[in-house]
């Protein structure tokens, strides 16, 4: 019989920071550390005495002076007179826009493409396999550029929607589409039309609490309320009936082709730049979505599929009701990293002249003061902050849909 | 792209520890090589021909500072620089001078700490517009819509000249010359506006020059010149005064071709002086005797590499103008040789 003793406590030795592997890992992580302090020290150093050296200062006061550029697209209001905080705003404002758009558009052709490359259908599944290795494997800006250069190659110029006697028409008209971008009626808000918004907006709540009384009643006492239609007309009837009640307060503003001898006026102009940029990033991040969609598909054991099925439940019900669900465990992580992707690719909009934050902030701003390290400074603080942000966004989206263990 | 952004701002932090103070000329002889920053591509300014070798106005005087130098003219490193990335690249010591179409400016000067060592070009804004758009003044421009590029003067006076005649305008903003030509071309904006010269070099690349008009109207003075950084004085004589000594040898006609008949010595002691055989000039400056003589060997006198690059015989077909020895009423205008 053998009898176990502790081993007899050793007091701690300086050599145990190398030989024992209890220790070790931390001595070598603090010399990294420590490597990397020096390191980042050393180039601040340097920075302050370079600058120093060159007669330079960090100043931030030059984001009060007028910014005297023109920017072609902005939500608010902008002039070369406003500051380059305001430029920098706009900049902000049409990041946010294109990465929003982006995002969307990604999303949806991601689901799409992915659940399509499980077709049981060869001819859809190898287009959506061809689909994702054509847009995966080449690198955003390229495909930024060829829509663009195809966008300007293939659209008729403006002036061909001008005059009197245009060589085309108005499509519906009411719309034109020209290598300088797409140009659609635009809404006026008259007096009035608040009303119709609020009622718009309280008729989508009104959608769901018809959704989950339907679904209530379904679980409760087994009977079905057609969805679809009441959806539907829950949606559209009330804002249309109090549309009109309210004397049509919302009007539309048309493309005018007869106003200026350059462009088209009035209407909404969506650019080519934008155009381009929104629907490169939504194909290509679209195309690593769709992949994260089939991986999350896949990774519910066709147990699950086949169980439920004998339960006698329809296919598409097994995927909405059974496989969705827990595949939404497995994609969402992933998605959130393609979100962060698209926000910081959409600063190559630069190459298309669109007037992002990096193009504004960190384009023409950082040239026209000079204030390099300011500008980068701001621009790397702004990307961070939007990263933390949509990744905090879309962890809390995680857990609400997460596994919820008992 | 942070990452990007980050690891950016620490290479100009970096680069910038190369570059402050050193004596920039030490630092060229000791490579053997001048960093000579110019643009992307405008012809008959500075673009590399069809046997890769950088041709122009603007590399004329690189290679004249290179020969005065280094004794070899074809000792320059050419740095292809953008609108925006120019001062980033002089300041953080990438190249040791700039003569890239650059407009001196008080913000440039005073601001952004470089020095002007003089004058090579006096340019202004034109506008450039098809023919059969039926423009006759850019004050007919009104919903235009304008290609620039950007980070440049060009980008504010259109900003401040539309503002002052109350007109309208869409900015299409552009990296490149090559780009807003193709732009331009694909009709993608209705006017492109730059430097007059700029228009000039631009069209003569067109495939039908003819169809496009410069607007009369000239909005801005782009007095443009080589550029060094602020606070290394030595270096910014010497290219101040291989500059000057371009612009002299063209006012005391010394040529390519009889200056080696003149370094042989003239009865003209200002002569004698830029070309190293009286007085000890080049010493001063921390060269050799023949420095200028070299500078003016390299592609010849002002006038000549005028007329070779940009003049009325070339394509461009640019006339002297402004541009003409102030003894023939232009601005041309050399401070004296002693
Ligand atoms: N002179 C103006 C404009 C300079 C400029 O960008 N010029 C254009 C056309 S004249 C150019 O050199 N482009 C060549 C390139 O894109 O590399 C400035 O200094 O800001």
């Amino acid at each position: 019989m053998t009898t176990f003793t502790d081993p007899p406590s050793e007091s701690f030795r300086l050599s145990m920071l190398l030989n024992d592997t209890r220790y070790r890992s931390y001595t070598f992580q603090f010399i990294a550390l420590l490597i990397l302090i020096v390191m980042m020290a050393y180039l601040g150093m340097n920075l302050v005495r370079n600058l120093a050296a060159a007669g330079l200062n960090i100043s931030y006061e030059f984001l009060d002076q007028p910014a005297g550029y023109d920017i072609n697209q902005s939500l608010i209001d902008y002039n070369s007179q406003s500051t380059h905080m305001t430029a920098a705003v706009v900049g902000i404002i049409n990041t946010l826009l294109v990465a929003f758009l982006a995002c969307l558009t990604a999303t949806l052709i991601g689901v799409v493409a992915g659940v399509l490359r499980l077709s049981k259908n060869w001819l859809v599944s190898k287009l959506m396999a061809a689909y994702v290795e054509a847009f995966r494997n080449v690198p955003v800006l390229i495909w930024i550029i060829i829509i663009f250069t195809v966008v300007t190659a293939v659209l008729p110029g403006a002036r061909a929607y001008l005059g009197e006697d245009p060589e085309y028409d108005l499509f519906l008209g009411m719309m034109a589409f020209t290598n300088r971008g797409v140009y659609i009626p635009a809404l006026i808000w008259g007096p009035g039309s608040g009303v119709v918004a609020a009622v718009f907006v309280a008729s989508i709540f009104g959608v769901f609490a018809y959704r989950r009384y339907a679904r209530n009643l379904l679980f409760e006492t087994g009977r079905l309320l057609p969805m679809g239609w009441p959806s539907l007309a829950i949606l559209i009837v009330p804002s249309l009936l109090v549309f009109f009640v309210m004397g049509q307060p919302i009007t539309m503003d048309m493309p005018d082709p007869l106003a200026n001898r350059f462009n088209l006026r009035g209407g909404l102009q969506i650019g080519a730049p934008l155009i381009a940029l929104w629907l490169a990033l939504s194909i290509y991040t679209g195309a690593f979505i769709a992949e994260n969609v089939r991986a999350g598909i896949q990774a519910i054991s066709k147990g699950q599929t086949e169980a439920a099925a004998s339960l006698g439940l329809r296919p598409n019900r097994i995927m909405n009701l059974v496989v969705l669900p827990q595949a939404l465990r497995v994609i969402i992580p992933p998605l959130i990293s393609q979100y962060l992707n698209i926000t910081k690719n959409s600063s190559l909009a630069i190459a298309v002249g669109y007037a992002d934050v990096t193009a504004t902030l960190g384009g023409i701003t950082l040239n026209q003061t000079g204030r390099a390290i300011e500008c980068v400074l701001l621009l790397m603080l702004f990307y961070l902050v939007i990263s933390l942000s949509i990744s905090s966004i879309m962890n809390v989206y995680n857990k609400s849909v997460s596994l919820k263990e008992r | 792209m942070k990452k990007t952004v980050f690891l950016g701002a620490l290479t100009v932090a970096g680069l910038a520890a190369g570059a402050a103070a050193a004596a920039t000329l030490d630092d060229v002889k000791a490579r053997g090589k001048l960093n000579c920053g110019v643009t992307t591509g405008l012809v008959g300014f500075a673009a590399p021909d069809s046997n890769g070798e950088w041709n122009g106005f603007d590399v004329s005087v690189c290679r004249a500072v290179a020969a005065a130098v280094l004794g070899d003219a074809t000792a320059v490193e050419f740095v292809p620089t953008t609108g925006k990335t120019r001062f980033t690249a002089l300041a953080s010591g990438e190249i040791d001078m700039l003569a890239r179409n650059t407009t001196w400016t008080f913000s440039r000067d005073v601001d952004l700490k470089f020095t002007f060592v003089g004058v090579n070009y006096y340019d202004g804004q034109g506008f450039l517009a098809p023919k059969n758009l039926g423009v006759s003044s850019a004050k007919d421009l009104d919903g235009a819509t304008v290609c620039i590029q950007t980070g440049t003067t060009t980008e504010l006076n259109l900003a401040d000249f539309f503002r002052a005649n109350k007109i309208e305008y869409q900015p299409v903003p552009i990296e490149t010359n090559a780009e807003a030509q193709q732009q331009y071309l694909a009709g993608a904006c209705d006017v492109f506006t730059t430097d007059a010269s700029g228009l000039a070099a631009t069209r003569a690349t067109f495939e039908n020059p003819g169809d496009h008009v410069l607007m009369p109207e000239i909005i801005s003075k782009e007095p443009l010149g080589p550029l060094v950084r602020h606070g290394d004085e030595e270096w910014s004589d010497i290219v101040r005064w291989t500059l000057n000594a371009l612009i002299s040898a063209e006012e005391l006609g010394i040529t390519s071709a009889n200056i080696a008949e003149m370094s042989a010595g003239t009865n003209n002691p200002e002569i004698n002086r830029i070309l190293g055989t009286e007085g000890t000039l080049g010493e001063m400056l921390g060269l050799d005797a023949e420095w200028a003589k070299r500078a003016i060997a390299a592609g010849g006198n002002y006038g000549e590499i005028f007329a070779k690059n940009i003049g009325e015989a070339t394509p461009i077909g640019l006339a002297r103008g402004l541009n003409a020895q102030w003894t023939d009423g232009g601005l041309l205008y050399s401070p004296p040789f002693r």
